[in-house]
């Protein structure tokens, strides 16, 4: 350890006590910032939701508040569920969605009157990963129905029927917890139902990292998740193609943007609430979060928009600015 | 002893000839029970050492992958996506302190009157003490989610209302740890030796002189033995903070009541340790050895407080 290091260690010990000191006096840095800033908008901004779109919300909170110091902007990852469970009772501005609201939400959110609306920030491909050693390298939604349905016996991939190269390994199954909507916009697309999985895989819950390391561990190895996993682990896992009946298509950027990834690319959502949308500051976020979603969405790991999807959400978030709640 | 008579000389040789048998059996140990001994030994020397290993493991672990990230930037920045280089922890340190201080206030004058009582004035015999015994001792067991949900429904949302606030997460934490301080408070007021007490009572004290005077003076080191538990498990707590509304993302310093939201280290550290980026599995490393020193620092304040009380008595 170098000595600036262990000089760090010890400041840092100091450090924790001062705090503490500090702490009790209940320091607020940020409350007495005043005209002086450069934004002219200032209030609370509360977003909960998706773990997956929380990181690309967060980059945007970032920019935006070094702009506008005087929005204090939080984020938090109860999940897209978890989210929806917070924003249809009002309590939260906006929820990130990795799967689109679902019809139980919406009730939710219609009991409490909570108004919504969706716009779209980013693109995902939906990635199914294998084993670098394994030679399979295509895969159709069919096969990938026979492995992942609600009952499947399949244990070896000799049993996939189809497969080209054929590959006789013990299959070893990851997914995400059932709370997640990778989870349901998975099952929705490949089993036809949102929900409908077969139930001995290893669920690895919120953390992805570790279908990561249980795939790239295990030659027969399967998993699926978002694709920014799946460009920070290349080497260490292989994205399948998918082919849903027009060929191989792989998980890309291209792939995605130009819709042949299918059925697996799937769309990132904030669904801010009419009541959020009647506030200045949160209309001047929403609109930065727009201009400057794409630039920072690849940085991130995330598929930007289209220039068509794009100037959709614009359009459709300059119809609702100003209107507010439709009373 | 005269050693005259014959029944006296009778009892002289049986008792020596016991000890004799007694001494002989002892020095020469059947083999098998000098194994068992050393295994058992063994057993234990083992237990010890995989106690020790996986935790050592775990501390090197987190300081190895952390490394790269140890910097002042830690305690002076707050989170940042965009530059995980320059991240740092300083709203999340801010507000586990705060936590921690919240729920210290709540839990030992709590923790500690609900001891006294149990242990003092309630009366053992009557069926209402007993079930509150049996329940405090089940309430230690249940799994912190559960009281996540609790604090949700009645703290947050329901009968207080207060919100998605740092109180709400304070007193919630609190509920959770409540339990071990109060087990911990009982067994060092039940190991006060009962001459104390009655000592004090002959000489004229009443009982709460004698609670104030004597018994609490004297159990005040296992009773922040108790505290320092439970401020060890609720520092690590991450899933009912969650539910309680700790944001991951708070780029300023929150406040015990700001309805703006609030950070804690171990959402913080769970939140970077699912990212797919090596950056932030850096961060989240770093992140627990910070959260360690900030427990050790809280826990060596209390350790001082007890040594302090020990010496007194």
């Amino acid at each position: 350890m170098s000595s600036s290091k262990f000089k760090f260690l010890a400041a840092l010990a100091a450090t924790g006590v001062l705090a503490l000191g500090v702490a009790a006096c209940g320091s607020d840095d940020s409350s007495d910032s005043g005209s002086g800033s450069s934004g002219d908008v200032s209030g609370n901004i509360r977003i909960d939701g998706s773990s997956t779109v929380a990181p690309l919300t967060e980059a945007i909170a970032e920019g935006f508040q070094s702009e506008n110091p005087d929005v204090k902007v939080t984020v938090g990852t109860s999940g897209t569920g978890g989210g929806f469970e917070k924003f249809c009772v009002g309590e939260t501005d906006a929820n990130d969605a990795s799967d689109a609201i679902d019809e139980e939400q919406e009730a939710m959110c219609a009991k409490n009157n909570v108004e919504w609306e969706e716009i779209q920030v980013a693109n995902d491909a939906l990635s199914v990963v294998v084993n670098p050693e394994n030679p399979v390298e295509c895969i159709t939604i069919d096969q990938l129905n026979s492995i992942w349905k609600g009952g499947s016996k399949i244990s070896n991939w000799s049993e996939v029927e189809g497969l080209d190269p054929a590959y006789d390994g013990e299959m070893t199954l990851f997914g995400p917890g059932t709370d997640s909507g990778t989870f349901a916009y998975f099952t929705e697309a490949v089993n036809g139902e949102e929900g409908n999985q077969r139930t001995d895989y290893n669920n690895v819950g919120e953390d992805d990292n570790q279908t990561v390391t249980g795939v790239s561990g295990a030659p027969g190895g399967m998993g699926y998740f978002g694709f920014s996993f799946l460009q920070e682990n290349e080497g260490k896992i292989k994205g399948l193609q998918i082919d849903s009946g027009k060929g191989c298509v792989a998980p890309s950027v291209e792939t995605v943007q130009d819709g042949t990834y299918t059925p697996l690319a799937r769309p990132l959502f904030i669904y801010p609430s009419a009541e959020a949308l009647a506030k200045p500051e949160f209309d001047a976020f929403m609109t930065y979060y727009l201009e400057n979603v794409n630039s920072v969405a690849e940085q991130v790991g995330y598929i930007g928009l289209t220039d068509q999807q794009l100037t959709d959400a614009q359009s459709k978030l300059e119809s609702l600015i100003g209107t507010g709640s439709e009373s | 002893m005269a050693s005259g008579t014959p029944g006296t000389e009778r009892n002289r040789l049986a008792t020596a000839g016991a000890r004799a048998a007694t001494v002989t059996s002892l020095e020469r140990q059947p083999r098998g029970d000098i194994w068992m001994g050393n295994i058992f030994f063994a057993i234990l020397l083992f237990a010890l050492t995989i106690a020790l290993v996986g935790l050592a493991a775990i501390i090197l672990q987190a300081a190895i992958n952390g490394a790269p990230a140890f910097g002042w930037n830690l305690i002076t920045n707050g989170p940042s996506t965009l530059n995980p280089e320059e991240a740092g922890f300083r709203p999340a340190i801010i507000g586990t302190i705060y936590l921690i201080l919240g729920v210290i206030v709540l839990v030992v004058p709590l923790g500690i009157g609900a001891a006294v009582y149990l242990e003092e004035y309630a009366d053992g015999t009557r069926w209402w003490n007993r079930t509150v015994e049996l329940n405090v001792q089940n309430l230690a067991g249940v799994p912190s989610i559960i009281y996540g949900i609790l604090g949700l429904a009645f703290i947050v949302r329901g009968p207080l209302d207060l919100g998605f606030i740092l109180v709400a997460g304070s007193l919630t934490l609190a509920l959770l740890v409540l339990p071990t301080v109060i087990l911990a408070s009982r067994e060092a007021i039940r190991a006060v030796p009962p001459s104390i007490r009655e000592g004090s009572l002959a000489l004229g004290a009443t009982e709460w002189q004698t609670i104030r005077r004597q018994v609490l003076p004297a159990s005040i080191p296992g009773i922040v033995t108790g505290v320092i538990l439970a401020i060890s498990r609720a520092i690590g707590e991450t899933a009912p903070l969650l539910l309680v509304g700790a944001a991951t993302f708070v780029t300023f310093n929150p406040t015990f009541t700001g309805d703006n939201g609030y950070s804690a280290l171990p959402v913080l550290i769970f939140n970077y340790a699912t990212r797919p980026q090596d950056e932030f599995r850096v961060l989240a490393s770093a992140g627990v050895i910070l959260m360690l020193i900030v427990l050790l620092l809280m826990n060596s304040f209390a350790v001082w407080l007890r040594n302090r009380y020990e010496q007194q008595w």
